[in-house]
């Protein structure tokens, strides 16, 4: 916005600049917004594409650049059709409510140590709580289609977002201990220095958990596979948007790619340092600083991380949905706000080990880990081809 | 806990049959997992299934009746048309019962390019159960990775007969064309990536998984009375553990000669005769397809190019009677009963015995006490094809 402020000529009225900015500002980033989800569709299409050994779309403009373009004016030009029954208001009404709960989440986003909408003392509270308005906009419309299918797709979301809140809040609880504050250009503020005091990599073997349970939960809030019940195309047609066609389902499409991006951008807040470099050599371009490519860098890697997921992993039951969120990720959260509590107060200024050795052992950590998934799946290949002999 | 439907009952649940808590949910004939259309009646209390409902003959085509006003090798089109994800199994079927009726007696050659086409296409209807099964769990990719091979085995079929999907390729006494020059050696490439890239990213990727485990292995439990009594037969019977296979029991086209294991369903995850068990054992079977596959092709190799169509009759008229004749086709026995009274040159009566037929006749009873979800998982792995139910 300061930018923006000084390009403005000097001898205007400064609430005319302000005012000025402040509009220029909004366009942009609503904007960015609703034309974000085009590119994250297109990202979609090609690393499914990738992944199933295909080339995706390539038609449409260089390498299929513009396909999702098209994609969205068809949608954009056909008719909305109101099924039989259904209550119209409502009907409407939905998709606005689930963009809007996805789209106020930027309000508080910090791109920049300056350039965030509002700094809100209560920013994770807040962003928390728009979030799950979209759960009104998906019972709103599984309820308003006057569709069996909509309706379970709807019942399924409600029940599965209210219980993944319980493990996401749960981790977001042990972060706000370790700042002191709910404020999330705080929370980045806090691990400033570079890649050695980003959060993922403090008290080495807990707060890679915590990480993994809020991503996790963050996944199945936003309706993503292996959570994607909600819409489950092989057994709910489509889900709680079965009826919506043209710019209604539009919105519903913005509105999930919004909710990715929301996700994985606070996740990278809270765990991945927010606007802040690996090191801070990196932090700025001459004067140029480079915070908001840093943090989108970071979100665009998780969404990635979604879509790998999405295209690898088959879908949970309702019940198995269930049980992972009440019986895994609740106690697990649980334990790590009581241990984390207890590190802050004992371990104030971290473990010893959290400085220079902290991120390659959590890193280490990782690669063990994606070591030991290689070696179960081989494992149980090995066990299916021995079955057969 | 299998009371026969009765005629009042066959239109549909009535409002007034229903519990306070329980809902009518119709999936299909428009549903995207359904595989094909059919339709199936659900009572459900919540995402529990208290009781379900097939219904068929969406896709009925009077194929029996067809049957009877065209001549003896203008059925066989028809037949490809029945279960067409696997054409070639069906007529090969027909044309061994006609054979069988007339006694004609093919070249080994004719048989070894039988039993190479039956197989490609064994592999090829497999790769659609055991992806599309995935797809009816979530999980898309392996999919399209069996479809990429599928593909290759196509390309082979329209380099062979011209046609992908419909072949009218097995004829009452021999083949509708000769294998091109330079099969086999096609054949054996696809074989070796089959083997070395899909068959084991299969099993990483969909087969060994934790969730695609967890989601199939406790459902539809189908006890091996149970399935011999509704008589299910192919992948579903041996899923349930029972080693019956006519390639092995009553081996036709000369499959006495192949090294080849017959798959059952181990029950290695959770109870014999799961969901998981039919698919596990529709995914093993195309590895043991490639293990026919490889033997045939190199018998092919060595033997002497005789006509395929040495054989064919001018005109097939068998004489009076009648004969049952059926073969293993991709989706369990499928049996041709054919009466011809001598006189004429089309039969008097075709009645097929199809296997989907009789493993869609299960459903009612598997499905009761699910939850929604399973109900997909259940149609998969019993791997109907409605063209071949309804006909």
């Amino acid at each position: 916005m300061d930018f923006i402020y000084g390009l403005l000529p000097a001898d205007l009225p400064t609430w005319v600049r302000v005012l000025g900015a402040g509009i220029a500002c909004a366009v942009i980033g609503v904007t960015a917004m609703a034309l974000g989800p085009l590119l994250y569709v297109y990202a979609e299409t090609k690393v499914a594409g990738f992944m199933q050994d295909r080339i995706g779309p390539k038609r449409v403009g260089p390498h299929g650049l513009l396909q999702t373009v098209a994609d969205a004016v068809k949608l954009l030009f056909k008719e909305a059709i109101y099924p039989a029954g259904a209550d119209k208001k409502l009907f409407i009404l939905a998709p606005c409510l689930v963009v809007v709960g996805a789209f106020l989440s930027f309000v508080v986003l910090p791109f920049g140590s300056r350039m965030q909408a509002v700094d809100l003392n209560i920013g994770l509270f807040y962003v928390v709580a728009v979030s799950s308005l979209s759960t009104v906009g998906l019972i709103m419309a599984g309820w308003a289609s006057n569709n069996k299918y909509a309706l379970f797709g709807a019942m399924r979301s409600a029940a599965q977002i209210v219980s993944y809140e319980i493990p996401a809040m749960m981790s977001l609880l042990t972060i706000v201990m370790i700042v002191g504050s709910l404020s999330l250009q705080e929370v980045v503020w806090a691990q400033q220095g570079g890649l050695q005091s980003w959060f993922l990599f403090r008290f080495f073997p807990i707060m890679p958990v915590v990480a993994i349970v809020f991503f996790t939960a963050g996944l199945a809030e936003c309706n993503r596979a292996p959570f994607d019940i909600p819409e489950a195309e092989s057994e709910l047609v489509a889900g709680f948007h079965t009826e919506y066609s043209g710019f209604f389902f539009a919105m519903f499409f913005m509105a999930e790619y919004t909710e990715m991006l929301v996700i994985s951008a606070v996740t990278s807040v809270l765990f991945l340092g927010g606007w802040w470099a690996p090191h801070p050599a990196l932090q700025q371009i001459g004067s140029v600083g480079l915070g908001p490519f840093w943090l989108i860098a970071k979100a665009w890697f998780l969404m990635f991380v979604m879509m790998w997921l999405r295209w690898t992993l088959p879908r949970l039951r309702v019940d198995q949905l269930m049980y992972v969120a009440w019986k895994v990720l609740l106690p697990i959260g649980l334990t790590l706000v009581v241990l984390v509590g207890g590190l802050v107060l004992w371990f104030p200024d971290g473990f010893a080990w959290d400085g220079w050795v902290g991120w390659p052992l959590t890193l280490a950590l990782f690669g063990f880990l994606f070591v030991v998934m290689q070696r179960a799946i081989r494992w149980s290949r090995k066990r299916a081809v021995e079955m057969a002999a | 806990m299998n009371s026969p439907i009765t005629s009042d009952q066959a239109y549909g649940w009535r409002i007034e049959d229903l519990d306070v808590d329980e809902m009518i949910l119709n999936m299909g004939p428009q549903h995207p997992s359904t595989h094909g259309v059919l339709r199936i009646e659900l009572k459900t209390d919540g995402e529990v299934v208290r009781a379900a409902r097939p219904h068929i003959g969406y896709l009925h085509r009077c194929f029996e009746k067809h049957a009877e006003s065209v001549d003896y090798p203008g059925v066989i089109p028809y037949t490809d048309r029945m279960d067409y994800v696997a054409s070639m199994g069906n007529s090969l079927g027909y044309a061994l019962a006609v054979e069988k009726l007339m006694a004609i007696e093919v070249s080994p050659y004719v048989q070894t390019i039988r039993v190479i086409m039956a197989e490609l296409q064994r592999i090829a209807s497999h790769s659609i159960a055991v992806g599309t099964y995935g797809m009816d769990i979530g999980a898309f990719t392996p999919f399209l990775h069996l479809l990429r091979d599928r593909e290759k085995i196509l390309d082979l079929f329209e380099w062979t007969c011209g046609a992908r999907l419909l072949y009218n390729y097995n004829w009452v006494g021999g083949l509708s064309h000769d294998v091109p020059e330079g099969f086999v050696k096609a054949c054996r490439q696809f074989l070796r990536e089959f083997d070395a890239i899909t068959y084991p990213e299969l099993m990483d990727l969909l087969i060994g998984n934790k969730i695609f485990i967890k989601r199939t292995a406790e459902i539809g439990v189908c006890s091996p009375e149970l399935a011999i009594s509704y008589d299910l037969t192919g992948p579903n019977l041996r899923g349930s553990g029972v080693p019956r296979d006519l390639r092995k029991d009553e081996p036709y086209c000369g499959y006495g000669q192949y090294a080849f294991d017959v798959v059952v369903g181990k029950g290695a995850y959770g109870p014999l005769g799961s969901c998981f068990d039919r698919n596990w054992v529709r995914a093993v079977e195309m590895h043991e397809s490639a293990k026919i596959l490889h033997q045939a092709v190199d018998r092919l190799e060595k033997m002497e190019r005789t006509d395929v169509r040495e054989k064919v009759p001018k005109r097939v008229k068998p004489n009076k009677g009648e004969v049952y004749g059926r073969s293993e086709a991709p989706r369990g026995q499928l049996g041709y009963y054919i009466v011809a009274d001598g006189t004429a040159v089309n039969p008097y009566r075709v009645k097929v015995k199809s296997p989907c037929f009789t493993a869609m006749s299960i459903f009612h009873v598997l499905a009761r006490g699910m939850y929604i979800a399973d109900i997909i998982a259940l149609i998969g792995s019993l791997d109907v094809v409605l063209g071949e139910i309804d006909r």
